[in-house]
């Protein structure tokens, strides 16, 4: 039954990722050739999935932990594209972009996680 | 345009964001489920440093390095949706290191900053390293 519910909420997490990003930014691939804006997709999907993990502090509920904690904000959020798009840009030479990137993904990141446990 | 056997470029590339969609949502059920095996594998207690979200991230970097370096334009166009978007994206996570880094900031603090700060060099390290496996660098 756990792994029904993770495998569940990733099912819809995942796709849901892939389409914010589709429309919001350039491809990595693009953005590591042509002088184009930060990859404000992912940056989204992990400020959004951080909040939502954060309202959840305190549900016990291991149904709703699992569906929406575990399978969907951890398939809706990324690190291993937060980091690949961090080093493209830093071996295109954008050090700045790069740099501005963790500081948003990290520095919101984290303060939505905040925001989102103060509400919970 | 030919009306023959062969769809439309932009019928065909619909069809491969519909197909992206699929082997993303299958890719990330794939990488959720190994995440939720080595959380529970391996759990962390109140003010402990969180060693399975933090493999798991550092692993998915490293791939994810490995991929890309790999990846060329010749590349299946669902291979990169599937490995990359789905398996890795789903595999690796951004919410519960955010939500951990949290939970720790109240029960202790130096664990926290080093979790965060070490994450993200460890992180961007592996991609690195990962990169430099392929042939292109």
């Amino acid at each position: 039954m756990s792994v029904l519910l993770v495998a569940l909420g990733a099912a819809v997490g995942a796709p849901l990722r892939f389409l914010v990003d589709k429309h919001m930014v350039d491809r990595l691939l693009r953005s590591t050739r042509l002088s184009s804006p930060l990859p404000w997709g992912t940056f989204a999907v992990n400020v959004l999935g951080s909040f939502v993990l954060g309202l959840l502090t305190g549900v016990t509920d291991q149904t709703v932990t699992l569906l929406v904690g575990v399978g969907f904000c951890g398939a809706f959020t990324t690190y291993s594209t937060f980091a690949a798009e961090t080093t493209a840009l830093a071996a295109s030479g954008r050090r700045a972009a790069a740099l501005l990137n963790v500081v948003l993904n990290l520095g919101v990141g984290l303060l939505a996680a905040i925001v989102g446990a103060v509400l919970a | 345009m030919s009306d023959g056997g062969l769809p439309h470029r932009s019928e065909r590339s619909e069809l491969i964001q519909l197909q992206s969609l699929g082997v993303v949502a299958l890719g990330g059920v794939i990488g959720s489920l190994a995440r939720y095996g080595l959380a529970e594998a391996f759990p962390h207690g109140s003010g402990q440093f969180p060693w399975a979200t933090f493999a798991t991230n550092v692993l998915g970097c490293f791939l994810i390095g490995v991929l890309l370096a790999r990846l060329t334009p010749r590349s299946h166009p669902l291979l990169r949706p599937f490995l990359g978007t789905g398996i890795l994206g789903g595999f690796t996570t951004f919410s519960t290191f955010a939500v951990d880094t949290e939970k720790l900031l109240h029960e202790h603090v130096i664990v926290a900053l080093v979790y965060f700060f070490g994450t993200l060099a460890a992180a961007l390290l592996a991609a690195t390293l990962g990169e430099w496996t392929g042939p292109k660098r």
